[in-house]
């Protein structure tokens, strides 16, 4: 190896360091990941269509429920397009409800 | 009261049957009346590291399906009073282990033995589900290879979600992080996480650190669990930590570089 080469590898980072950095974020893309599809979730989707049922026309795979990552938050998404019958016209429920 | 622990990893060939056989042998030295079960079925590798492959007459899928009961299926180990083996089938056929099946038989095991010790097998699948979804306590095996580390937390999720204390709202599975293969002078040199990193990755308090040792093949070259080799670092490692995991407390050994004594320069061993 050059002297040149020699020097460079040894400000190269060491291997342990290099792993460790890309398996926290890998671990904590993926615990956010799983997180965000909790059995619960389809359970909520189904309450919620439920009451939303009674007082409008709406169809079961309309309500959409997730959870959304930003700045180090969860958000509770839940997205319900209603349709009213007579009018044509449309309006949505949409709310965010925020938790640590 | 009976205690349920899964040995489990996510990554294949960590050690996970090499921890499970020592376990149960270090376990039941100290007194615990222990039964270690191989829930590999298909694969079932368990009988050859406790040295009792000839000895299988009849398993876990037997006792199941009612061919067999417990008793003529629990293999009475020859080294070690208070432990028994029950063996994994060798049955290709998955769906064999059922979740009712394998709720009787830990029921039932429970109320003569201390221990239980399920030898999940690797992967996520129905077998690995089965081995921890009993579980009280949970041992996770990963070596310091980042492929291991992922798994690993892999399983974490698992245990927190899918198991039957997760599902019944109880108080979750305890867990506890044993690294295998562990070379302290790479680590110190900076080529090989180490357990403060693996710790920082994983968040599990960490019950034991086992080195890396050519005894561990040589034991299971002789169907010897790798405890019983008293005085070698691998045994040691497992005695301190199955004491731990017995509510002793036992200081950390084996992160350090051992500088080998002038006797052992001499005559070798360690």
């Amino acid at each position: 190896m050059s002297l040149l080469g020699s020097i460079f590898k040894s400000y190269r980072k060491k291997s342990a360091s290099v792993a460790k950095e890309r398996l926290q974020v890998l671990v904590a893309l993926e615990r956010s990941s799983r997180a965000g599809m909790p059995d619960y979730l389809t359970e909520l989707q189904e309450d919620i269509f439920q009451v939303l049922a009674k007082y409008f026309p709406v169809e079961r795979d309309q309500v959409k429920v997730q959870v959304e990552h930003q700045d180090g938050c969860e958000f509770l998404e839940l997205n319900v397009p209603i349709v009213e019958l007579e009018a044509g016209g449309g309006y949505t429920i949409r709310t965010q409800t925020q938790s640590a | 009261m009976a205690k349920v622990i899964v040995v489990t990893s996510g990554k294949g060939g960590v050690g996970k049957t090499t921890t499970s056989a020592s376990f149960a042998v270090g376990l039941a030295q100290k007194g615990f009346r222990t039964v270690v079960i191989d829930f590999d079925v298909g694969l079932r590798n368990l009988d050859l590291i406790m040295g009792c492959e000839r000895r299988v007459v009849y398993d876990f899928i037997n006792v199941i399906h009612d061919d067999a009961n417990l008793s003529q299926a629990l293999i009475k180990d020859k080294r070690v009073e208070n432990l028994y083996i029950l063996a994994a089938s060798q049955t290709r056929d998955k769906d064999a282990l059922t979740m009712e099946g394998v709720e009787s038989i830990i029921m039932e095991l429970k109320k003569s033995f201390d221990y239980i010790i399920c030898d999940s097998p690797a992967g996520i699948e129905k077998g690995a589900f089965m081995a921890m979804y009993f579980a009280d306590e949970a041992l996770i095996v990963t070596n310091p290879e980042v492929s291991s580390v992922r798994d690993a937390d892999r399983i974490l999720g698992l245990l927190d979600a899918k198991t039957f204390r997760a599902k019944n709202g109880d108080e979750p599975v305890r867990q506890h992080l044993l690294v295998t293969r562990y070379v302290p002078s790479r680590v110190e040199k900076g080529e090989m996480l180490g357990v403060n990193d693996i710790n920082d990755i994983l968040n599990v308090p960490l019950l034991g650190v086992i080195p890396e040792s050519t005894q561990v093949l040589q034991s299971s070259n002789a169907g010897l669990p790798v405890i019983l080799e008293a005085g070698t670092s691998a045994a040691q490692a497992y005695e301190d930590a199955v004491c731990r995991i017995a509510g002793e407390n036992r200081p950390m050994r084996f992160l350090q570089e051992r500088k080998p004594s002038l006797l052992q320069r001499i005559f070798g061993g360690g």
